[in-house]
């Protein structure tokens, strides 16, 4: 019987030949990840429900990245770390990263690809809804709550429904102005904010093929803008290069067969698409960039698990070299290996780092920062009526921070060449 | 478990997302501690922008100020409730405010999960556009064995969507109480 890659990883991870989409089925979970804001809150529920002095079920397995309110100096935050380093020496969890020692990473999901626990056809969840980032790898990824958490440290297991699959196909070459993040963009508008809901996204295509792990991880980061349940594009060179240079662990890797039932199939012609933004105050409130270039910003950030891996920054490299910023730029790296790599990447003989110090940016330490708002001094934090272009994930009323504030989701060549002009740009007038 | 759900109704409109059900600063609270779980109730649903909450008129707060607790425990809503982050804080905060049940013409994933495994409020579906009829302050009342909702103030019954699979989850009060019930936990330690 034909299965759709996320369908064979169901399969395995049940025990079973085959599954239908819609069945409902107990999954063995490969990895759990946590994080400063939802670890402590699960941990509670797991000594509630499993008692005061239980063990998980594998401390190899529970991944903790503290990532969200980290450079804060609101105490209740600093209180939830001190839970997470509690919980993690209590349970002699080896794979905890603490704040404030050389251990710390920064942003979970790209530190979960650095640090080697992104394997082809495995399984993880995590209390993030950007837990599907790690659908770049073949792999099965998606977002859960704290009660779900509990009951997976407790068991490694958790059920969940066998979803239906949507295909993206992106054909072409891609041009030099357009980013994965246009190409998620561009589907958001096109389906909605739940145009994937409790659905796999599946994308394909020889322009996706084309991307680096950092874009791949950009494109399946943003599937739950659409509802989906997961994002996942199918392994290849790129994808075995990357894992094994990180991890000696074995993996499986699966692929669609050609003749699985997709709920929808889409077609892109790359060569034919624009950069695009998504408009206040929804994912799926797309324009091209032209429609509305000219608009007044006061903010550019360029941060996130979306927005703030290496490529994107070598992105808006391109454009800030030798320009200055008109409106304050927020350069957020994700984690404390794409902060360094600022300063030993180059563009045309210029590390990183210098060109946007040069250019006017401030460069922040890593962590989630601004894209999800945070403590009151949270930097780039928006304030009063705000207007930012992002490269982060969400623009919802209030995301950023004020309820007040607009925010353009945009690629970092977008929000780089907007920043330059004050106003939204499209890339092409500086490419 | 009750079998009828009395109570206020609060009407919100489509895609309200968990930033808007309980925006991020305020997540640093613990959801065990007695005084601080308040906050999350004083909180919730502080993030919708005020002309859109309590429609049709819209300005009306879910919770006034000053108070942890609402008077409204029945939410009416559009599709795609719930949408954005995986928070369990955002159907905690609407426990907590004193909400019991949401009926929404859809939910996003992790939101619906998290109602249903977390025993927080129950997500009832709906096929009709109730936050175009419903007026927030209507006295709702929900028949969970006859799944129907009946709004008394207008003097009107609606059919609501079965619960389907959850409904055992839900009757049982969560996931952990569930999985105790059918002997999940101790065959999947195992």
């Amino acid at each position: 019987m034909a299965q759709t890659i996320t369908q064979k990883i169901f399969a395995k991870a049940a025990n079973r030949k085959f599954v239908d989409a819609g069945q409902s089925v107990w999954l063995n979970v490969d990895v759990l990840l946590t994080h400063d804001v939802c670890g402590p809150p699960t941990f509670d529920i797991f000594k509630h429900e499993f008692g005061p002095d239980a063990k998980v079920w594998n401390p190899e397995k529970v991944v903790v990245l503290p990532d969200h309110y980290i450079f804060t100096s609101n105490e209740h935050a600093h209180r939830n770390i001190d839970l997470l380093r509690q919980f993690a020496a209590e349970q002699h969890l080896p794979n905890y990263y603490d704040v404030g020692t050389d251990r710390y990473r920064g942003v979970c999901h790209v530190a979960l690809a650095e640090e080697g626990f992104n394997l082809p056809g495995t399984v993880l969840f995590g209390t993030d809804s950007h837990t599907c980032t790690s659908g770049a790898f073949g792999m099965f990824g998606s977002g859960i709550g704290n009660t779900d958490a509990a009951f997976i440290l407790g068991t490694g297991k958790l059920w969940e429904k066998v979803p239906e699959s949507m295909k993206f196909t992106f054909e072409g070459q891609m041009p030099e102005y357009l980013t994965a993040k246009d190409l998620i963009l561009q589907i958001l508008g096109d389906i909605g904010t739940d145009g994937a809901t409790y659905r796999a996204m599946e994308f394909d295509g020889e322009a996706v093929y084309s991307l680096s792990m950092d874009e791949r991880m950009t494109l399946c980061n943003m599937a739950i803008e659409a509802g989906g349940m997961n994002g996942i594009i199918g392994v290849d060179a790129v994808t075995e290069a990357f894992v094994k240079a990180r991890s000696s662990k074995p993996y499986e890797v699966f692929a669609s067969d050609p003749d699985a039932t997709y709920h929808s199939m889409y077609r892109y012609r790359v060569d034919q698409m624009e950069p695009v933004v998504a408009q206040p105050h929804s994912p799926d409130n797309r324009a091209t960039v032209r429609s509305v270039a000219g608009t007044p910003i006061t903010k550019s950030y360029i941060g996130s698990c979306t927005g703030g891996k290496l490529t994107d920054f070598m992105l808006a490299a391109k454009i800030l070299k030798g320009k200055k910023v008109a409106v304050t730029t927020n350069i957020v790296p994700a984690t404390v290996l794409v902060a360094s790599q600022l300063s030993t990447e180059t563009y045309e003989g210029q590390t990183l780092r210098s060109i946007f110090e040069e250019a006017g940016c401030s460069i922040a330490l890593p962590s989630c920062a601004a894209c999800l708002g945070g403590p009151a001094d949270t930097v780039g934090r928006s304030v009063d009526k705000d207007v930012v272009v992002s490269t982060t994930n969400r623009n919802f009323p209030g995301r950023m921070g004020s309820k007040h504030a607009g925010v353009y989701l945009a690629s970092p060549l977008t929000a780089a060449a907007s920043a330059v002009t004050g106003k939204l740009t499209d890339p092409r007038d500086f490419l | 478990m009750e079998t009828i759900i009395q109570g206020k109704a609060y009407v919100l409109g489509k895609n309200i997302d968990t930033d808007q059900i309980i925006p991020a600063e305020h997540l640093v609270y613990s959801l065990s501690d007695p005084e601080e779980v308040k906050m999350y109730g004083k909180y919730a649903l502080s993030g919708v922008p005020v002309e859109q909450g309590g429609l049709p008129e819209g300005g009306i707060p879910f919770v006034q100020e000053g108070s942890f607790a609402s008077p409204y425990s029945i939410i009416i809503a559009g599709p795609n409730f719930g949408c954005g982050s995986s928070r369990e804080h955002a159907p905690f905060s609407l426990q907590v405010a004193g909400a019991k049940a949401i009926i929404a013409e859809s939910y996003a994933r992790i939101f619906y999960r998290n109602c249903v495994d977390g025993g927080f409020v129950i997500p009832y579906e709906t096929a009709q556009q109730l936050n175009k009829s419903v007026v927030t302050g209507d006295e709702l009342s929900i028949d969970i064995q006859a799944n129907t909702l009946t709004n008394l103030t207008q003097n009107v019954t609606y059919q609501l969507k079965p619960l389907g699979d959850v409904a055992n989850i839900v009757q049982a009060g969560g996931i952990f109480e569930y999985a105790r019930k059918n002997d999940l936990m101790a065959t999947s330690q195992a």
